[in-house]
């Protein structure tokens, strides 16, 4: 068995809880790049290949793909109730949170002030969500085959606007049977 | 508008989260369908200030599904529309993470993850364009969004500070 060269931290769960809090609670216009930032570039549990296959993975599976990565990481360092800890901290709190904001909206939501301020904060938002693709794009292999399959699903989805599941279901089986083919 | 079924609402969205592949926006049309259209229970205008409301707070965007559960029924309507996301990730994840941790240098686990990694960034570059779109209504926000991935590619500072530009922003009528 050969052994993978990936280091694996010693993580606990209340480190998870903790972290997926964080992460959470951090998270305006996505959570994301949130992840991204809290997972790789502080904690430094996943390197920048680790993370975007967790989320392929957690894209594949049905379900918010964040949420999939956050089960699968808590799994990963702490089994199953380090994911009960991952969940706990990337779910409770904003769910008390957008209560809240609930309560507050039915009060203030219709200031223009408070509109205004929205509205800029998603086009921050925006380009936040930009820069995390941007970013993960570099751990790539370069080679014109990934970058096609990006490209197309960048296509279909963003630009023709098919129905997603066509076209996951027409590019993951071609993709993963390249790479399935390309043994080194 | 229709007396509330919760059972129903429960269990309509424990269906959708099982063919939910790709995330939350996915199913977006098919809760405001079901919510809007068919069962009369909010209005097709409640429906987006709901969904504005929960992309500004912080969480995940899919938490807009518990605030309809708060503004249909308090803690009863969160429970109905919150639990069931969890399901398939409490289920399926966790079985495909298990089998992922354990054998991680399975052959298909290995294809699987390479080959799908470049749909995913691909799927998510047509997220960013699409929101980018959503939010921005002239050359002066699309700046904004630019000046922001400049910034974020370059410096480390907190993106909070960053939010807290972009608020200042729309507040003075800047963007």
């Amino acid at each position: 068995m050969e052994q993978i060269e990936s280091h694996k931290p010693r993580v606990g769960r209340f480190a998870l809880f903790l972290t997926f809090s964080r992460i959470s609670l951090s998270s305006f216009g996505g959570a994301l790049f949130w992840a991204r930032r809290g997972l790789v570039e502080r904690q430094r549990w996943l390197t920048e290949r680790e993370f975007v296959e967790l989320l392929s993975l957690g894209q594949l599976l049905p379900g918010p793909n964040v949420l999939n990565l956050t089960v699968m990481v808590g799994y990963r360092f702490a089994g199953w109730s380090g994911a009960a800890a991952a969940v706990a901290g990337y779910l409770g709190w904003p769910c008390l949170v957008v209560i809240g904001m609930g309560v507050l909206y039915q009060h203030y939501g219709a200031l223009p002030q408070v509109q205004r301020a929205l509205a800029g904060m998603s086009i921050v938002a925006a380009g936040l969500l930009l820069a995390t693709v941007i970013k993960l794009a570099f751990v790539l292999p370069r080679h014109w085959r990934p970058w096609l399959f990006g490209m197309l699903a960048f296509v279909g989805v963003g630009v023709m606007r098919w129905p997603l599941l066509w076209v996951i279901g027409a590019l993951a089986p071609l993709a993963i049977g390249a790479t399935w083919k390309e043994k080194e | 508008m229709d007396r509330l079924d919760l059972g129903a609402l429960f269990l309509h969205f424990l269906a959708l989260w099982f063919v939910a592949v790709g995330g939350p926006s996915t199913i977006l049309p098919d809760i405001h369908r079901y919510l809007v259209e068919a069962h009369h229970l909010l209005t097709s205008a409640q429906f987006a200030e709901i969904y504005t409301l929960a992309q500004v707070a912080p969480g995940p965007n899919v938490m807009y599904v518990t605030l309809i559960g708060w503004h249909l029924a308090g803690w009863a309507g969160v429970a109905a529309t919150t639990i069931p996301l969890l399901v398939p990730a409490t289920t399926l994840t966790l079985l495909v993470g298990h089998f992922n941790e354990r054998y991680p240098n399975a052959p298909i686990g290995r294809a699987v993850r390479r080959g799908l990694m470049p749909i995913t960034i691909g799927l998510m570059f047509a997220s960013a364009t699409i929101l980018m779109r959503a939010v921005n209504h002239d050359w002066r926000g699309y700046l904004l969004t630019l000046l922001t991935v400049a910034v974020v590619l370059r410096k480390s500072w907190n993106p909070l500070w960053l939010l807290a530009a972009g608020a200042l922003a729309g507040m003075l009528g800047l963007v």
